[in-house]
């Protein structure tokens, strides 16, 4: 999978004595198994470049491709099929009055035509055990349970499993941890790593923690008032510092 | 007797109103306001048809249409016109007003010497009131069946997460916009039929007879939701309609005390404002654990 973003800008309010450019011509270009976190302050524009990717914000100028196909103008529902995505708030990326399983159903149908056909979950319920068996905060006992009843780090365990239950071709992460306690985000963390590099997925992690950022992924981006500061893959993200990285929030 | 079997009737045929209420207030999780001019469009849609000659049956299905006729138009004001629900249904009550002036020809239009349903050969020899007792009995079966049915598809599933989580829906690639137009549409439709059926059961249609059908609705919904608590979607379905009859019949009680017909919709309004306060009240006056201390000390 690639992703190419030419030539980004993204102006909000337009013609309004607020309007605002958030990103500014950005160009960027992700490749198979790519896994990118993406740092920036507060209004760098991190967000907007999911939300552009992801099809819930239009760009105001530039083009977007996937597998070299031109999908600026597909609504984020049709971008479902190919990109799944996971919330900092634990409550949004899963249904609360629905239960575990019922929500994972939902999730192995992502982006495809949903008929009426009866929803067979008892089909699913094995597949569902083994997988939640493998993570770590005992929701394969939970299978039955309501959503809504269960802690945020399941929730946000179970949003992740949703996202990564059929191997999306990209996979976006808005600070997917930032509403845990320390020991819940460690463990979501080393799952999501697992996970993303284990299935080779393409994927973009926002994160406010330098030191994950530096931890995780093969490629750092920084993003400062919606320009790309800094790039650095391989050898060069290696060598990089949280010293390093501060430089570029500022300058 | 025949007061508690024609309660009885009236509330099988108002479950169909609450089922189809209960689509948009419970799972797509909005308030739709066109119920009020959807239940005498059905009814109006329904009694026009049969004067006009039409077999009851074919009109009571007509009336379903018409009703999801409606539910299509509030469903796309509403997603694709950007107008907030609440204005969209109002807006469409408001319109189909005029509509029911116009199939009626007047304000109301009596039955009395009609075909219907209750009147119906094969029920002609039940003691009075029971047609209507059968005649909702079989539509609430059938109409409970296809909706469990439905909310257990694909489909249905994905309708169900639109009102619960809807950007999460959208995030899994459903169009949210279409689950709510289908939702409306499937809730109106109800909402016409069960106008049609009780248009029959009634013997006559009037353009005003939609004022407070949303309290009804509400109503049974709350009651079935107090009296049987947390339950399976389907059992949930059934207890909307156990909820509608039991509503009648606390009306009919309320009635008995000596209170006019005249006071029916402010009886109405108020049952359902203690019933809509009752988790309040029992948390605070802590009904349960009031009830629990009683057992524990007899």
């Amino acid at each position: 999978m690639t992703l190419e973003l030419k030539n980004i800008t993204t102006v909000v309010n337009q013609g309004t004595p607020e309007e605002k450019t958030i990103l500014h011509d950005l160009n960027l270009k992700l490749h198979d198994g790519d896994f990118v976190t993406l740092l920036g302050t507060n209004g760098a524009g991190k967000s907007t470049l999911l939300n552009v990717i992801n099809g819930s914000l239009k760009p105001s100028t530039g083009q977007i491709l996937l597998d070299e196909t031109d999908i600026t103008n597909l609504s984020e529902v049709k971008r479902a099929k190919a990109i799944a995505q996971v919330f900092q708030d634990p409550k949004m990326g899963t249904a609360p009055r629905m239960t575990v399983a019922e929500n994972l159903l939902l999730a192995t149908k992502r982006g495809q035509h949903r008929g009426l056909k009866l929803r067979g979950l008892e089909r699913h319920m094995e597949e569902f055990t083994e997988k939640t068996a493998q993570l770590p905060n005992g929701l394969s006992e939970r299978l039955n349970t309501f959503v809504g009843n269960l802690s945020g780090g399941q929730r946000q365990t179970l949003s992740f499993l949703m996202a990564t239950i059929r191997q999306p071709k990209l996979l976006l992460l808005d600070e997917h941890t930032a509403a845990l306690d320390p020991n819940t985000s460690k463990n979501l963390l080393e799952l999501t790593n697992d996970v993303v590099t284990k299935k080779q997925i393409t994927c973009i992690m926002i994160t406010h923690q330098l030191r994950d950022a530096l931890k995780y992924g093969n490629r750092t981006i920084v993003l400062n008032s919606g320009k790309i500061v800094l790039d650095a893959q391989g050898k060069e993200k290696r060598q990089l510092t949280e010293e390093k990285i501060l430089e570029f929030f500022t300058n | 007797m025949n007061l508690i079997t024609s309660t009885i009737g009236q509330g099988l045929l108002w479950g169909i109103l609450a089922l189809g209420l209960y689509l948009s207030f419970r799972i797509l999780n909005f308030p739709d306001m066109t119920v009020e001019g959807t239940f005498p469009f059905g009814a109006a849609v329904c009694a026009s048809s049969i004067v006009h000659g039409l077999n009851p049956l074919l009109a009571t299905l007509l009336a379903l249409l018409a009703g999801m006729l409606t539910g299509l138009v509030t469903g796309l004001l509403y997603t694709k016109g950007k107008i907030p629900i609440l204005l969209a249904g109002i807006l469409t009550m408001t319109g189909i007003y005029s509509i029911n002036l116009r199939i009626l020809g007047k304000a109301n239009l009596g039955l009395l010497n009609q075909a219907t349903l209750m009147k119906n050969q094969l029920l002609l020899n039940l003691p009075t009131n029971f047609p209507a007792i059968v005649v909702g009995l079989i539509f609430a079966i059938i109409v409970v069946f296809f909706l469990a049915l439905f909310l257990n598809t694909e489909l249905g599933q994905a309708f169900i997460a639109t009102g619960d989580n809807e950007k999460m829906a959208q995030s899994l690639g459903i169009n949210t916009d279409n689950m709510k137009i289908l939702g409306l549409m499937l809730s109106n439709g109800l909402i016409g039929l069960a106008g049609g059926l009780l248009a029959q059961n009634g013997g006559y249609t009037d353009v005003n007879m939609g004022i407070g059908t949303m309290v009804i609705g509400l109503a049974a919904i709350i009651i079935g939701e107090v009296v049987y608590g947390d339950l399976s979607l389907t059992a949930r379905l059934v207890a909307v309609v156990v909820g509608s009859i039991l509503y009648r019949l606390v009306l009919l009680l309320v009635l008995q005390l000596g209170f006019s017909t005249n006071d029916f919709k402010l009886l109405s309004a108020i049952i359902l404002a203690l019933c809509l306060m009752l988790p309040l009240l029992q948390k605070k006056f802590r009904v349960k654990q009031l009830l629990q201390k009683g057992i524990q000390k007899p």
